[in-house]
């Protein structure tokens, strides 16, 4: 058999805490196996070493935030066969998508001694509001099996087996006891794209709604039932969608609703 | 069918069956106290019932309580059904390996066959494991449901109390277990007595009971069997009229309420996860990073997420209107066509454990409403 050249993975950064990028370094077991299987062209957390473009597979972590960012993205793209997002930052905004709400401006009087210095956008937005994405990662962090998942699949020229339905689902399936219906705690669950294996159910808590909007999310039957079987305030409700995935649409929509 | 063969065991006595099934071999399974639920897990002595606990369940609300007494099975359904032990939630099927030269090997699923003794299945719960297996074994066999299928020892609890959420009595599967046990138990307790009526169904039931120390069935018992049933029947919370259903939801397809429980409803799924006849599945061909090995699952799917209908071009039923209609016609009507029988034993789950209390019979009853309205309507005119 002829041999394959080995494709080319790279990993960018754009502005986010390094967490899922770190997922892959995590996946200990699987990370030589990894290596052996593709050319790590561009792993700032791994390696100095930076091979050049075009890659087959970038792995985008972060989301735009400046203007030299916004260009970045555009070359990295240009770069990249496949190029794919990973993390509540890269596919929804992140948590610095909550400064969206608000007006920057302000933020930066206020942290900063010399805000002229600083040259950033109004907005923290997706890659997918810059570029064509061929495939969204979510999670915050992203999941280690997911991602062995969507690089095998990659590998072997297949489509991830990656759910875009609820927690609830992943929740049954573990056998879990619904913490919403039995302890009336409030879960995102219902509306949260799955991918975590229902941690937070799993350890009698409420979903914190880290991968963001399921598929059809049905954000204002559920509010109802926080406000009228769980006794949530609209504060509660607002706090509850404005996190990681504050700015994905689903979320953000919800939040307005229930704001004073 | 009635059996006759039968005894009354003793409250003292009754941690005899956990022990002579375990000795045969069975691994015991039956409801024991988790996350503040009744669920079913494997059990290993009569400590570990819910001793004294009872539920109380209403739509997307669960409670437990103590009781007055140390009754052992004075609740009702778990969470999760039977399903779980009968067609696990994700199961291998085969797994493939490359070979030297460019072929492969497929080896397929080795099940060995299980074991398992369900302690205190309720009759609702029995009729939806018939209803599985005709499912599952009725065409092509599955291998895997029928390794654990046809091993399981099944002792019946009559259900000695109702919930709101429960409406067996309408579907004609309950409270009382007829059929298809090994054992089934009746528990009688009051200021005399704690003590077990036996019937047996079947031969293997017999054998077991003859090691149990028991006395014979007195009239009187039989009798207080039937009165704590009709007790039951009076207490459930809830019914169907599934008088012309079936023709009735077929020929609605529009109907403004498909449009009303859609708004409700979160598509999360919940209700046919927790469905004790619900089956649909989905299959997953994964390959690992070096390509070299391949293997197939299957999962647990539901006809509420927007992935189980995707074929080329789209998805069927991307709507949650489609999606409820879909599972309600499914559930009342067209599974008649399917299996000749009706896929629901009203033993409430889909009601308890939907997050908003979406209730399966307020839906029936608003489609039976505005038919028979329409009915009365037309002969007015
Ligand atoms: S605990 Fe949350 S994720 Fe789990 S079933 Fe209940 S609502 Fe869904
Ligand atoms: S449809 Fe609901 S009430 Fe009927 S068997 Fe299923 S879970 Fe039980
Ligand atoms: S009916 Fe209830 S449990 Fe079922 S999918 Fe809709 S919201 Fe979820």
């Amino acid at each position: 058999m002829k041999a394959r050249r080995k494709p080319k993975l790279a990993v960018w950064k754009f502005a986010s805490c390094d967490g899922c990028q770190l997922t892959l370094l995590d996946c200990e077991d699987e990370l030589l196996a990894v290596a052996d299987v593709v050319e790590i062209a561009n792993f700032p957390e791994a390696s100095r070493e930076v091979a050049r473009g075009p890659y087959d597979l970038s792995l985008v972590e972060g989301s735009i935030t400046t203007p030299h960012d916004a260009e970045r993205i555009r070359t990295i793209r240009k770069q990249s066969k496949f190029l794919v997002s990973i993390g509540a930052c890269a596919t929804a905004g992140g948590i610095q998508a909550l400064r969206n709400f608000r007006n920057v401006r302000e933020f930066l009087s206020i942290v900063y001694a010399r805000p002229d210095y600083i040259d950033t956008l109004p907005h923290s937005t997706p890659i997918a509001d810059h570029v064509f994405v061929d495939f969204e990662l979510r999670g915050c962090p992203i999941s280690k099996v997911q991602l062995v998942e969507l690089i095998s699949a990659f590998l072997g020229n297949r489509k991830p087996n990656i759910s875009s339905h609820s927690v609830c689902v992943e929740c049954k399936l573990r056998g879990n006891t619904c913490v919403m219906i039995a302890n009336k705690v409030p879960c995102l669950g219902p509306v949260t794209h799955a991918g975590c294996d229902a941690l937070c159910p799993s350890y009698n808590r409420g979903c914190f709604g880290c991968f963001g909007p399921k598929e059809t999310p049905n954000t204002s039957s559920l509010s109802h039932q926080w406000s009228n079987g769980l006794s949530a305030s609209d504060r509660d409700i607002v706090h509850a969608y404005r996190t990681f995935n504050a700015y994905a649409e689903a979320f953000k929509k919800e939040a307005t609703t229930h704001e004073p | 069918m009635r059996n006759n063969s039968g005894g009354v065991i003793q409250r003292a006595d009754i941690g005899q069956l956990l022990s002579v099934l375990t000795e045969k071999g069975y691994i015991t399974i039956g409801p024991t106290l988790r996350d503040n639920t009744i669920v079913y897990d494997e059990i290993e002595s009569v400590q570990d019932l819910p001793i004294g606990w009872t539920d109380i369940q209403a739509p997307g609300s669960y409670r437990l309580i103590k009781r007055d007494d140390e009754a052992l099975f004075a609740y009702n359904t778990a969470p999760q059904s039977w399903k779980r032990y009968l067609n696990p939630p994700r199961i291998r099927l085969w797994k493939a390996q490359r070979t030297e030269g460019g072929g492969f090997t497929v080896d397929p699923e080795d099940y060995a066959p299980s074991k398992y003794a369900f302690i205190g299945v309720r009759a609702c719960e029995l009729k939806a494991i018939l209803i599985q297996d005709k499912v599952f074994l009725g065409g092509y066999k599955d291998p895997c449901y029928q390794s654990r299928r046809e091993g399981a020892f099944i002792v019946a609890v009559n259900c000695t109390q109702a919930n709101e959420t429960c409406f067996c009595a309408s579907m004609n599967s309950g409270p009382k277990a007829e059929s298809d046990y090994d054992l089934a138990l009746t528990e009688i307790i009051d200021e005399q007595r704690h003590e077990f009526v036996v019937e047996c169904g079947s031969e293997r039931g017999e054998e077991i009971l003859k090691e149990l120390q028991h006395r014979p069935v007195e009239a009187e018992d039989s009798q207080r069997v039937d009165e704590r049933i009709q007790e039951t029947i009076s207490q459930m919370g809830r019914s169907m009229d599934t008088h012309r259903l079936q023709s009735l939801l077929a020929s609605q397809p529009n109907h403004p309420r498909w449009e009303e429980v859609a708004e409700r409803c979160l598509s999360c799924a919940n209700c046919t996860m927790a469905c004790p006849t619900c089956f649909c599945s989905t299959v997953e061909d994964v390959t690992d990073l070096t390509g070299d090995h391949a293997e197939r699952w299957r999962q647990w799917d539901s006809c509420f997420t927007m992935d189980f209908t995707y074929i080329s071009g789209g998805h069927v039923r991307s709507s949650v209107m489609s999606r409820y209609r879909q599972w309600m016609t499914h559930k009342l009507s067209t599974w008649h066509d399917q299996f000749g029988v009706s896929g629901c034993v009203g033993c409430g789950r889909c009601i308890t454990w939907c997050p908003v209390g979406i209730d399966i019979t307020e839906e029936v009853a608003a489609f039976q409403n505005s038919h028979s309205q329409k009915t009365t309507n037309s002969v007015e005119k």
